[in-house]
């Protein structure tokens, strides 16, 4: 692996856009196809392809497999809790209208915040995973 | 038509090739046909996700996988008999079922007439977000994106300590036991 100096060049000349992308897809999924599915999956995909040219440690020392699966449950609960706070509002559980004065603005950012969620459980899935396939051969 | 038959033929490889890394290779070509087909259906939220799970993420675990193992299929001892049968059977009941189905894209199928139309003019107006499918997904029915990112959350967790169990086993029998059943 040591020799692939094509390789390596490109991927650290792609990674950033890579994840530009993943962040675009997830705020712009607003206005355009995409949402916190897909960007979790690039975003994981990016740790991926980091993690496939560069070596599991190294990889594992950017996204630590803590942090990874850390996020699994942080995506959901941060979900659950957007919910739980329109609840505490006086809204109903999910109804985003009560988190700001403005009721579409509040739909705008409760929607922002939980794909922010979906993104954080989905990232952590996909690498965690990952990361657990590939550690085994060691 | 193209895709179809391109996927069809797809289809043959995979169970013809004994290679198994032909078979995922094959199998991102697949899912990235099925993407395409996607977006001549204007599905192009659905494309973007079969793309970058199906094709992306996928084929990558199915390559790290078979580094673990052998990258040739092993000839099975069971005569194909019984599982040819249960396919045809599913197969024949599928078809039969979609006879049933409306006709494929009217404009007056059930599936327009309730709440479909409700989302597509109100949308805007009362989420603020110019992408239906990202206001129906988040906040119409916000109950059951929360259940799926619960249920990628489930699965992970699952995954994690099914692999991390068996290697815990090994130092101490009981406490990878346990957490087995809490993941069920």
């Amino acid at each position: 692996m040591k020799l692939d100096l094509i390789f390596r060049i490109t991927t650290k000349l792609i990674l950033p856009f890579i994840l530009m992308f993943a962040l675009y897809v997830q705020f712009h999924g607003d206005y355009g196809p995409g949402g916190g599915f897909q960007a979790g999956v690039i975003t994981a995909a990016m740790v991926i392809l980091y993690a496939i040219i560069f070596g599991l440690p190294a990889a594992q020392k950017v996204v630590p497999a803590r942090l990874a699966e850390l996020m699994i449950p942080l995506g959901a609960l941060i979900y659950a809790s957007v919910g739980a706070v329109a609840m505490l509002l006086g809204g109903e559980f999910l109804n985003y209208s009560v988190l700001l004065s403005d009721g579409p603005h509040g739909q705008e950012l409760g929607i922002l915040l939980v794909e922010i969620g979906v993104l954080v459980t989905v990232a952590g899935t996909m690498t965690a995973i990952f990361y657990s396939f590939a550690g085994r051969g060691r | 038509m193209v895709l179809l038959t391109l996927m069809a033929a797809i289809t043959v490889g995979v169970v013809r090739l004994r290679n198994l890394f032909g078979v995922v290779i094959l199998g991102g070509i697949y899912s990235f046909l099925m993407a395409s087909v996607l977006i001549v259906l204007d599905a192009v939220d659905v494309a973007m996700t079969e793309a970058s799970v199906g094709a992306g993420i996928a084929t990558v675990l199915m390559l790290t996988v078979l580094y673990l193992t052998k990258s040739r299929e092993s000839q099975s001892p069971h005569t194909p008999m019984l599982p040819l049968f249960v396919a045809m059977i599913t197969a024949g009941v599928l078809v039969y079922g979609s006879e049933g189905l409306p006709p494929f894209g009217a404009a007056d199928n059930p599936i327009h007439k309730r709440v479909a139309p409700r989302y597509l003019e109100k949308s805007v107006e009362e989420t603020g977000v110019p992408n239906v499918v990202t206001s129906v997904l988040a906040s119409y029915r916000g109950y059951d994106t929360l259940g799926e990112t619960v249920v990628v959350f489930t699965a992970g967790i699952g995954v994690l300590l099914l692999l991390r169990g068996r290697r815990r086993r090994k130092k101490k029998e009981k406490p990878a036991a346990t957490k087995g059943e809490a993941a069920k």
